[in-house]
């Protein structure tokens, strides 16, 4: 299973890798660095809801924050963006630490509610708090990044950037999911109580995930505001969190390439249809409705049964493998 | 105007939008105590029925009160539906898929509003009029009595309904068992139906009756349906009475807070509220904690 994945890592590296050469409009190159973006903050939302089988409501907000506090260390105090990324990450892994760590320890869904509450108080203070953040007309001037002397100013050298720290990001969730914690978070999304006789620390695994998948955002985050390198509240809003469980949904929950793939077609789907653009709200509503009620393995499992059974028409005998 | 007449005047507008997040944690409530499900879109119902009356009033000119008991059928039929076509056909459902359903479907009715409406502010007038009365310096819109009085006549007959009748007898029992409740003949799917439907409505009347002071235009569900779980949340999910208090408290609260310390921070404070509650005392003021624990949410 995790050979699988990383042979289609290694195939998704190359893609990446060459993409650039053949295309020479700066706009589909720019697309595709968002979709980036935002894949990293799918993923992490994923490990959460796929795997840990809790739902986060406000990851638009911890985005936000590490958008927001990289653009502020960076604009205000002159740090250099890499340790402003960090610093941002470990802030925004911390305030999640504190929503998490009374919420996940209540049988439940409480996270869903905090973090939907917690989400718009943050939608609140990026408005309010006009001193340090701009308000609702944002701020701007945020530099590029700088690393071992290349300054990542164009398009191209922006997308190996953000799609190598996806690709790092990628390999890290594998391996969280493959790993003593992925097992013991899959049990527990089966059953808790079962998890919990079993002598897993249900709520500390909880904790960690959601932590993890925040800095994730973060990160995300951070790459956003340097290639944007202007922010303003209206990105960071509910309406966004939504997108995000919505792209991870369609995409398919149980996956991290579902994840990817969900980002990807979402993202890019208003770009191409007009229909799409101006009724984004009810195409996005639809797309959830049917695909949790007739699809809940998302894109990404209905591919994968596609191949399972494309594969079994030329290995008759091939062992049936267990549904998860 | 004195401090005295100031803080009252707040009070006053607090309780008054303080009633509809107290309708809209009823909603959650009855949706709540009969499937375990938190409806996160009960916040559209009420953005549909203040809609659905504004348009019907100002656009077709019907008469306020047609206007009125139409815009709560329309909305209770849509809420039927809701339940009927995506949360009924799941067989064993996660709260997982609930919530990620009872998410789209707002986002749904939230799209189909403004595919029919547009991005628009609409408008509703008052029911009787503008005229403010003078309450000891604090002047008093006659659509703010509307809201109050309205509200309490719909606590009063939600606690007859479900006192005194048999099927929110039925109901009550389906809450407080489900097993036990078809055991003995209750049909679960028929009241949970009903549970959407009653919320439904509900919510829509306090969109009706909001859209005179507030107006209405498609985006407003979300945070209402926020601040309403609020209150559900600090009266104690499933208490009814609970929610009530809790929603007044906040609207007031909210109202002396944006009026004495800063309105920037408006939005902000219902919620802050509602996290220190999840932090604190998650099974909320009334609440009592060996109630939550049972609860499957």
């Amino acid at each position: 299973m995790i050979r699988n994945n990383y042979i289609g890592l290694l195939f998704l590296s190359v893609v990446m890798a060459v993409i650039p050469l053949f295309i020479s409009n700066v706009y589909y190159l720019s697309i595709l660095i968002f979709i980036g973006i935002y894949s990293l903050i799918t993923i992490g939302l994923s490990l959460l809801m796929g795997y840990a089988g809790q739902i986060s409501l406000g990851h638009a907000a911890f985005f936000g924050l590490g958008a927001y506090a990289s653009g502020i260390l960076t604009t205000r105090l002159n740090i250099a963006p890499i340790p402003a990324a960090i610093v941002a990450c470990l802030f925004t892994g911390l305030v999640a630490f504190l929503i998490a760590v009374p919420t996940l320890r209540l049988r439940g869904h409480y996270l869903a509610m905090a973090t939907l509450g917690f989400g718009q108080i943050i939608y609140v203070v990026f408005n309010a708090w006009i001193k340090l953040t701009g308000g609702p007309s944002g701020f701007g001037d945020i530099p590029r990044i700088r690393l071992a002397g290349i300054c990542f100013d164009s398009d191209f050298k922006y997308f190996y950037l953000v799609w190598s720290v996806v690709l790092v990001g990628f390999l890290l969730a594998i391996h969280i999911v493959h790993s003593r914690i992925g097992r013991a978070l899959r049990a527990l999304h089966s059953s808790e109580e079962a998890a919990g006789t079993l002598g897993i620390n249900t709520s500390r695994y909880k904790i960690e995930i959601f932590v993890v998948s925040t800095m994730y955002a973060s990160i995300a985050g951070s790459l956003y505001a340097h290639f944007v390198t202007f922010l303003s509240p209206e990105s960071f809003g509910i309406s966004f969190s939504i997108l995000l469980v919505t792209m991870v949904v369609f995409g398919g929950r149980f996956s991290v390439w579902g994840a990817i793939l969900g980002a990807a077609v979402l993202f890019s789907l208003p770009e191409y249809l007009r229909v799409a653009r101006d009724y984004d709200v009810l195409i996005y509503g639809v797309v959830l409705l049917l695909v949790v009620m007739f699809l809940p393995g998302g894109l990404a499992g209905w591919l994968d049964g596609m191949a399972r059974r494309i594969s079994l028409l030329f290995i008759s005998r091939a062992p049936k493998r267990m549904k998860c | 105007m004195t401090l005295g007449s100031q803080i009252l005047q707040y009070v006053i507008s607090g309780i008054s939008v303080g009633s509809i997040y107290a309708l809209v944690a009823l909603g959650f409530n009855i949706i709540y105590n009969t499937t375990g499900i938190i409806n996160f879109a009960q916040g559209e119902f009420v953005m549909l029925g203040g809609m659905i009356a504004a348009s019907l009033v100002g656009i077709f000119s019907v008469p306020l009160p047609v206007a009125f008991l139409l815009a709560v059928l329309i909305v209770t039929a849509a809420g039927a539906l809701f339940e009927r076509l995506a949360i009924q056909p799941l067989k064993n459902p996660s709260v997982l898929v609930l919530i990620i359903i009872t998410i789209a479907g707002s986002i749904l009715f939230k799209g189909i509003a403004m595919f029919i409406w547009g991005k628009q502010t609409y408008f509703l007038r008052s029911f009787s009029g503008d005229i403010p009365i003078n309450i000891f310096g604090a002047t008093v819109l006659p659509q703010t009595i509307w809201i109050l009085g309205i509200t309490a006549v719909v606590v009063v007959l939600l606690n007859v309904f479900f006192n005194f009748t048999l099927i929110g007898k039925a109901m009550r029992a389906v809450s407080s068992n489900r097993m036990a409740a078809s055991l003995v003949g209750i049909n679960v799917k028929k009241m949970v139906l009903f549970s959407f439907a009653l919320s439904a409505a509900i919510g829509a009347v306090g969109g009706v009756i909001i859209t005179p002071i507030a107006l209405m235009d498609y985006e407003r569900g979300a945070m209402l349906a926020l601040k309403g779980f609020a209150a559900a949340v600090l009266g104690g999910i499933g208490n009814f009475h609970g929610a009530i208090v809790a929603g007044l408290l906040l609207g007031v609260l909210e109202a002396l807070g944006s009026g004495l310390i800063s309105s920037h921070y408006k939005d902000a404070l219902a919620l802050m509220i509602l996290l220190l509650v999840l932090f604190l005392k998650p099974s909320g003021m009334f609440g009592s904690a060996q109630v939550s624990k049972l609860k499957e949410f």
